[in-house]
């Protein structure tokens, strides 16, 4: 009986080593361009997809994407539902708390605000933000100004347009686009440099899957080709390595 | 991933059809709207339709198990037991649904691969909990880590049922426990004087009987879950809210073929057609239903029909 149960222990543990990280599931928002969204065939692109595929390919692992709400992104990450966050989360000394990131893969980047007319004072606004962001944390602690939090930044976006908000602050990567295919929006005010650049985030208890895609990113910073894809997908003007 | 790369070869083999979509730019009128209404990403809307009709067709009856299992739990004569079906109705019914679908969940999750991670791993040498997170051996992980993504999405299915299923039938329980109550004691009496013993008298009597009483409150409950389907939305399920609020959403043309303003308002007026209309078919069923449960009963319905005929 004993060895038994010793035989079925070994079996169960050598396939547990067998299943050690055969796939890692890349978690992300699909909400956020253009770092990363869903394409027309409802599949995750964007430049967080193709930096993740490239990351993945380097650290010769096997990856998976998984879309998740903003909101319970860190939680579903802890508890085991995915492996990694890669969802233009910055990296803030609030979130070291309870995740682990790689490097930064984007250079500390400006954010900024747009409003639908260059006379809008920020001093007195209400600026739209995405619950749970810097910026959001931003907004909130600048005297005067009342924020107002959606869950996405899309919808933070829409408030602008329909007047329930002055002004949005969000990344200025991700405002860029939305300014340029506007006809009524502005940028407004001086832009601000909040978090220490975008990193992946792993569970504290993960550091050899947090190593291997350090290892990787820092492999994409030294031969320059990091720095071609934030030109291609975030724009020449942004900060680069 | 499987999933939608299914996905991406059925959207191809649409666009075969529609093979005018490949340059979408050049389309105006009509044309535009069956390219833009047959991307994969709106193939994938019209299916959560289904997910949300699935859902709802797997938790009624399992929310009614789970209501008729915590009434006959609260009925019962032993107080251990009544006790604990009173607790399950009263702290069910009490949490706020949103609580529930954002703790509940998580914490469901933990405790099947906290038990399976005893059984499949009793050698294991690390804590469960270390600081925030929670890791279990690999082979207690539910679904297993290299489970293919659709396992993952039936998992998650799964979960959402069950929690559904504990929530509304927790509500059940108590329409189902006032009911059994409603039934006429006359009735057990008589039971009791012909010799049925107090479970024949429950199966061939109370239960017959109950419904009647029941049905007004579990039509409210299932018009209730019809709408709270949306909550899917929180457990990870991309269901036809996410899907509208995605679709709805300004695209510009940098990030797809079909660029267009804030549409929300349309696919959201989209929902609230699904919705009304379902709920509307769903009254005229019930409305039946009520009718041939009122036949014979000495409730005013009953009573009605009685007169009529």
């Amino acid at each position: 009986m004993k060895t038994l149960i010793l035989g079925t222990t070994a079996l169960a543990l050598s396939a547990g080593m067998a299943f050690a990280q055969d796939t890692v599931r890349l978690g992300t928002e699909g909400a956020y361009p253009p770092y990363n969204y869903l394409d027309d065939s409802g599949e995750v692109a964007g430049f967080e997809r193709v930096l993740g595929d490239e990351l993945c390919e380097r650290a010769e692992l096997t990856c998976e994407w998984v879309t998740n709400d903003w909101d319970s992104i860190i939680p579903n990450l802890v508890s085991g539902n995915y492996d990694a966050i890669i969802a233009g989360m910055s990296i803030t000394p609030e979130r070291e708390e309870v995740v682990d990131f790689t490097q930064n893969y984007t250079p500390p980047s400006p954010s900024s605000f747009a409003a639908m007319s260059e006379d809008v004072d920020l001093e007195t606004a209400v600026i739209a933000a995405q619950t749970g962001t810097i910026q959001a944390q931003h907004v909130s602690g600048m005297e005067g100004a009342t924020l107002v939090e959606f869950p996405n930044p899309d919808e933070a976006v829409a408030a602008v347009t329909t007047g329930e908000a002055d002004a949005i602050m969000a990344d200025k990567d991700f405002l860029i686009p939305v300014v340029e295919d506007s006809s009524d929006m502005v940028f407004v005010g001086e832009d601000v440099p909040l978090g220490g650049g975008i990193g992946m985030a792993f569970r504290e208890s993960d550091p050899e899957l947090r190593a291997q895609f350090d290892a990787a990113i820092q492999s994409m910073k030294d031969d320059g080709t990091l720095n071609e894809l934030i030109a291609e997908w975030l724009g020449e003007d942004s900060p680069k390595f | 991933m499987r999933a939608a790369r299914q996905r991406g070869a059925r959207d191809r083999e649409i666009r075969d059809i529609f093979s005018f979509c490949s340059d979408p730019a050049t389309l105006d009128g009509i044309a535009w709207y069956l390219c833009y209404l047959t991307t994969g990403k709106h193939m994938a809307f019209y299916v959560s339709f289904g997910t949300v009709l699935l859902l709802l067709a797997i938790t009624a009856p399992a929310a009614m198990a789970f209501g008729f299992g915590g009434a006959m739990a609260a009925r019962s004569r032993i107080p251990p037991v009544s006790w604990l079906g009173k607790g399950y109705i009263a702290i069910v019914r009490g949490v706020p649904d949103i609580a529930f679908f954002l703790f509940f969940v998580i914490a469901l999750d933990q405790a099947f691969e906290w038990t399976r991670h005893q059984v499949l791993c009793p050698d294991w040498d690390q804590p469960v909990r270390q600081g925030n997170d929670f890791v279990v051996c690999d082979a207690a992980k539910l679904p297993l880590g290299n489970a293919p993504q659709w396992v993952h999405e039936l998992y998650g299915f799964g979960v959402a049922v069950l929690t559904f299923a504990i929530v509304f039938g927790a509500f059940a329980a108590n329409v189902l426990y006032g009911a059994m109550r409603a039934v006429p004691r006359a009735q057990i009496e008589t039971a009791e004087a012909y010799g049925l013993t107090r479970r024949q008298a429950f199966r061939r009597i109370v239960v017959p009987q109950m419904w009647v009483y029941a049905l007004p409150g579990l039509s409210n409950l299932w018009m209730v879950l019809i709408k709270a389907t949306p909550l899917l939305f929180l457990l990870g399920i991309e269901d036809i809210v996410f899907w509208a609020r995605e679709l709805g959403g300004a695209k510009t043309p940098r990030f797809t073929d079909y660029p267009h303003g804030d549409w929300r308002v349309w696919y959201f007026l989209a929902l609230l057609v699904f919705y009304l209309v379902f709920t509307r078919v769903s009254e005229i069923v019930l409305d039946r239903v009520m009718a041939r449960l009122s036949r014979g009963q000495a409730t005013a319905a009953g009573e009605a029909q009685r007169k009529a005929a």
